[in-house]
This record gives C-alpha cells, sequence and structure tokens, in this order.
C-alpha cells in the first residue's frame, strides 16, 4: 500500500469496523423495532454498543498515539505508553476505589481514582526525575513509578477484603470495554483530546530527534518542554485510557510498528495513522472477543496480549537478526 | 548573504573542576572558513558547543550580530546558525531525502512548503545525494552518510555552518569533497567554523585558523601565520616542516615526528 492511501483506508476500515461493533455481538440488533423508546435492541445498542464502540475507538486511537510518540522520543522501537509507569499508577488508582469498597458508591468513583492516580504519578514523576532530567533518568523514574504502582496492586490483591473485591480488582486489571456506558466515556474523553493535541504538537520535535538530542538541539527544539509536554500528553491520554478500561497492552508498541514500513520511520509522520491504527486495533480486538465461541467472553487485554506478546518477540528476533 | 559575526567574549566553561575555555575572546566574520584547531580536550568542541547556544557557558557571551545569544529564540538561532555534531545519530532509518528536509525544521511555518522544498532539492544537488533519495539512510557506506548529513546542514541555508570534525571517517576523495563543499559556502558568503585534525587538510581549506591550547587561544591568524613549526611544537610536541608544490604553491604539512 502506498502511503497516499493509508490515510483514507485507515479512516475507512475505523468507520467500517466502529459500525461493526455496533452491529456485532450476541443478540443480532432488529432495526425494525427500533422506533420503540423501550425496544430491547434500542437499550442495547444505545446504552452498551455505542459507548462501548466509542469508547473503543478513543482507548485504541489514545494508544496508538502514545505509543508512537513514545518511541519517537525514545528513538526505540521496543518502547511502549507504560514504560513512563502512568497506566500502572492509573491501574492502582483504580484499584484502590474497589479495595475500599468506594468504588460501588457511583459510576464515576472508579474512573476518576484511576485518573487521579495518573494526575500524581505525573506529578511524581517530575518530582523524581527533576524539570532538567536526561531520557534515562526519565524512563529509570517511571520504572521505578510502575515497581511501586505494581507492589501496591499486589498488597492490595493479598489483602483484598473478600473473594468479590479480588475477582473484581482482578477483572478489571485484565483490561476489557464490556459495559462500560457513556459516563466512562464522558469521564475519559476530555482528559484524552487534550493529552492528544499536546503530542501532536510535538510532531517536529519528535522529527528532530531522529539526529539525536545534540542534533534535535542544533535545530531549535526546547527538550526540556518537549520532554514534559510529552510526559504530560502520554500521562493523561493512557492515565485516562487506563482508568475506565483496565491495562489493555501493546497496542502502542504494535501499531506504530506495523505502520512504520508504510508511513516510513519520521516519527511525526507517525503520529496520526498509529491514532488510526490503534483505534482500528482496539476495535478489532473488541469485536473478536464477542464472537469467539465459548461460555463466557474474553477480556480485551487479554487477547491483546495473546497476540502482543508473539509480536513482541518476533520484533525482538528481527532486531537480533539485523544488529547480527 | 549579508555579513554577519560572532563575537566570543570572555568565554568560560568547566566540566567538574576542569576548566575546558578560559575566558576565551574571538571574533568570526562570514565569507571565510575557520578551522580551529589543538590537541584532543583543548576546547575546541565545547567552543563550536556554546556557540551554537547548545551549552551554557559559566562566564562570558556569545554575541550574534551584537545579539546575545541567550536572548534569540532557538528556532531564530538555528535558522542563523546549522551545526554538524561529531558523532551524529541517525536514529531512525528514514530515506535519504527525510533526512535531508530534517535541515529545514526550523523553517516550517517560516517558509512554504516550496520554498522548504526546494532547498532540500539544492542541498541534495551540490552534495551529490539526490540519486539516493529513497535509500534508507541505513544502508549507505560511512562517505555517502556523512555526505547526507552535510546535505541536512547546507539544506537550512543559514549564514553561518559550524562543523564538528566533519572529515572523520571520510577517504581522500570525500574528504576533498565534503571541503569543497564548505568551501562553497564561504564563497556565497556564508561562515564555515569547523573543527579539524589533519594540519595538512586545514592549511589548504581554512582562511583562517584558530589553535586552542589548555582551552585559550594560542594561535589566531593565516595558516602560514598560523601553523608555524614553532607553534605545532609548543602545542603538539611534533616537528613538523611545510612544503609547498612548486607549480600550484598548494601546502603540505609533514610531520617527522615527536619532539626530543
Amino acid at each position: 500500500m502506498t502511503r497516499r492511501w493509508l490515510l483514507p483506508t485507515l479512516i475507512g476500515s475505523m468507520l467500517l469496523l466502529t459500525l461493526g461493533s455496533i452491529c456485532i455481538g450476541r443478540i443480532t440488533i432488529d432495526w425494525q423495532l427500533w422506533s420503540q423508546q423501550d425496544a430491547i435492541s434500542r437499550v442495547i445498542l444505545m446504552e452498551l454498543r455505542l459507548p462501548r464502540a466509542l469508547l473503543g475507538l478513543l482507548v485504541g486511537a489514545g494508544l496508538g498515539l502514545a505509543g508512537a510518540a513514545m518511541q519517537g522520543y525514545l528513538r526505540n522501537p521496543l518502547a511502549e505508553p507504560g514504560t513512563l509507569g502512568v497506566s500502572a499508577c492509573a491501574a492502582l488508582g483504580a484499584v484502590m476505589s474497589i479495595f475500599f469498597g468506594i468504588a460501588g458508591l457511583h459510576p464515576w468513583v472508579l474512573p476518576l481514582c484511576g485518573v487521579a492516580g495518573a494526575l500524581l504519578a505525573m506529578s511524581a514523576l517530575v518530582a523524581l526525575a527533576g524539570f532538567n532530567a536526561s531520557v534515562l533518568t526519565l524512563v529509570l523514574s517511571g520504572i521505578v513509578l510502575g515497581s511501586i504502582a505494581i507492589a501496591g496492586i499486589s498488597l492490595m490483591l493479598s489483602l483484598s477484603p473478600s473473594p468479590w473485591a479480588a475477582g473484581e480488582i482482578i477483572r478489571w486489571m485484565l483490561g476489557a470495554l464490556t459495559d462500560r456506558s457513556f459516563d466512562e466515556l464522558m469521564i475519559a474523553a476530555p482528559f484524552m483530546l487534550i493529552g492528544g493535541v499536546v503530542i501532536l504538537g510535538c510532531a517536529r520535535a519528535l522529527d528532530a530527534l531522529t539526529l539525536g538530542e545534540a542534533g534535535a538541539r542544533s535545530l531549535g527544539i526546547d527538550l526540556t518542554r518537549t520532554q514534559w509536554q510529552l510526559a504530560v500528553g502520554i500521562g493523561l491520554l493512557v492515565g485516562a485510557s487506563t482508568a475506565v478500561t483496565g491495562v489493555i497492552g501493546f497496542v502502542g508498541l504494535m501499531v506504530p510498528h506495523l505502520l512504520r514500513p508504510i508511513v516510513g520511520a519520521r516519527p511525526g509522520a507517525l503520529l496520526i495513522p498509529s491514532a488510526l491504527g490503534g483505534a482500528c486495533l482496539v476495535l478489532a480486538g473488541d469485536i473478536i472477543v464477542r464472537i469467539l465461541p465459548g461460555g463466557s467472553e474474553l477480556e480485551l487485554g487479554v487477547v491483546m496480549s495473546l497476540v502482543g506478546a508473539p509480536f513482541f518477540f518476533l520484533l525482538l528476533h528481527s532486531m537480533r537478526r539485523k544488529l547480527s | 548573504m549579508t555579513l554577519s559575526r560572532i563575537t566570543v567574549r570572555g568565554l568560560s566553561f568547566s566540566h567538574g573542576s576542569r576548566l575546558i575555555l578560559n575566558g576565551l575572546d574571538l571574533q568570526l566574520t562570514t565569507g571565510c572558513v575557520t578551522a580551529v584547531l589543538g590537541p584532543n580536550g583543548a576546547g575546541k568542541s565545547t567552543l563550536l558547543s556554546c556557540v551554537t547556544g547548545l551549552l551554557q557557558p559559566d562566564a562570558g557571551s556569545v554575541l550574534l550580530d551584537d545579539q546575545s545569544l541567550t536572548n534569540i529564540p532557538p528556532a531564530a538561532r538555528a535558522r542563523r546558525i546549522a551545526f554538524l555534531p561529531q558523532t551524529p545519530e541517525i536514529a531512525w532509518a528514514v530515506d535519504v531525502a527525510t533526512l535531508v528536509s530534517l535541515g529545514r525544521i526550523p523553517f516550517r511555518g517560516q517558509c512554504s512548503d516550496a520554498q522548504n522544498q526546494a532547498a532540500v532539492e539544492q542541498a541534495m544537488q551540490l552534495t551529490d545525494v539526490a540519486q539516493w533519495r529513497d535509500r534508507s539512510v541505513h544502508t549507505l557506506s560511512g562517505g555517502e552518510r556523512a555526505r547526507v548529513l552535510l546535505a541536512r546542514v547546507l539544506a537550512g541555508e543559514s549564514d553561518w555552518v559550524l562543523a564538528d570534525e566533519p572529515f572523520t571517517g571520510l577517504d581522500p576523495v570525500h574528504q576533498f569533497e565534503a571541503a569543497e563543499l564548505l568551501r562553497s559556502v564561504a564563497t556565497r558568503g556564508g561562515g564555515v567554523v569547523l573543527t579539524i585534525h589533519d594540519l595538512t587538510l586545514a592549511a589548504r581549506i581554512a582562511d583562517r585558523i584558530i589553535i586552542l591550547n589548555d582551552g585559550v587561544v594560542v594561535a589566531d591568524g593565516t595558516p602560514r601565520e598560523a601553523l608555524t613549526p614553532d607553534m605545532l611544537r609548543a602545542v603538539y610536541k611534533i616537528e613538523t616542516q611545510w612544503l609547498d608544490d612548486a607549480g600550484t604553491g598548494t601546502p603540505t604539512i609533514v610531520i617527522h615526528g615527536r619532539c626530543r
């Protein structure tokens, strides 16, 4: 496929998959009863499938965009949005709300706790790394944050007050779009849109970083500003998406890598295609979990990991071959 | 191009407890090639990084046409001064045309796409790299890559080109070609400042030689004034001799060995 046809193809696929996500499921929508307000098909469509499809689109686009930005910034195709530890901290925030039993008070509590976890993580990142941090210090600080968050989640699981709470935490941690409503969409969308705009503003700096830090600075790029612009953008995108869907891994790793042979390796040019590609991947994955045979629905995060882990292995293998 | 000058006043820079530049005063002008020489650790690369604005000096200032470099926004500075680092990194396997176009990043939003594209094409023609426009830079040889990186710098059409050891890793033919290209920048009225270790090449391509030793300027003048056997003995501890070609007058600096 040529570059010229890539964007129309991705947009077309995304629209088709959104439509597919609305129409495909275990219950077939009866369009003839559409005009009846209380028709079950209408309820399924408006209360379940439409928010699920829109959330899949938003979260996928966010993860794809954050992945492309992270790989561009770190100049490493193995980097992914979770590298800065923000997604793990968002997960910790959400898990804490289940652990302390406040998640049931209102549908907004759990996702808001997740967003709060992500925002706190970003502040902690500034405190840990310092404002003029090098790339290495920033990544190491992210790894420290992520490790602390994972330790906290493990602690919550071990001290879980009831098997139900433990089950809820595990189910949530697996990452899914099931049973999400417009509430989750309303909570995540503003943060993710702001994060997306902030990241798109870094396209020029990411291109310049192809020449390394000295090269980018000689081209007039303020790297300190770029670093924190990206940390805030990725934090908002990944934090808000993790807060509403749980942890959906590998999207940010796979999508930019799949698109790079078509778009070219210029990091700024990869941002928008990666957002569209991420949306397609998450929507496709969510349709697959619905149509897979079996008694209960497989979680989306599990499917992404099942596909993503071998992909990661192949990526590593091809890089080793190139190096040797 | 209009005449431009860079003024360095009392420039000092230290790395930890080690003083690298010690109160340097210099004036650089466009229209000539200035070569900065000196032993390893003399402060050549640090001087270039300070003049490019990549390093903040501990004391002193760098003025670009009487305006302090710190008061010039980074993008505006990058439009005036292009810099080729000593060990340029190319993180992604971008094609040659894309890499050269990175030199136009400071001009995005300032010039039209057509102007940017024209500058990229011209830089590729000048460096004779247009033939590889669709090739990945990672498939190029070291010499080819150096030419592409030079094209990236030239695409900026800046008043100044500062290059830190631009001939390292190039075979004699490509060294000659790269030197010719830098010379042509000065001929068109631009300013070229480069660091170099090859004494003969420096004597042949530079209009002005600055020799640094222990962070201070020990010689400043034309190649014949600065690269004297006495000076080279004092700075490098080597015995040298100038030989001029009888027909063309092209100089060669022969190194006989270390001082006894």
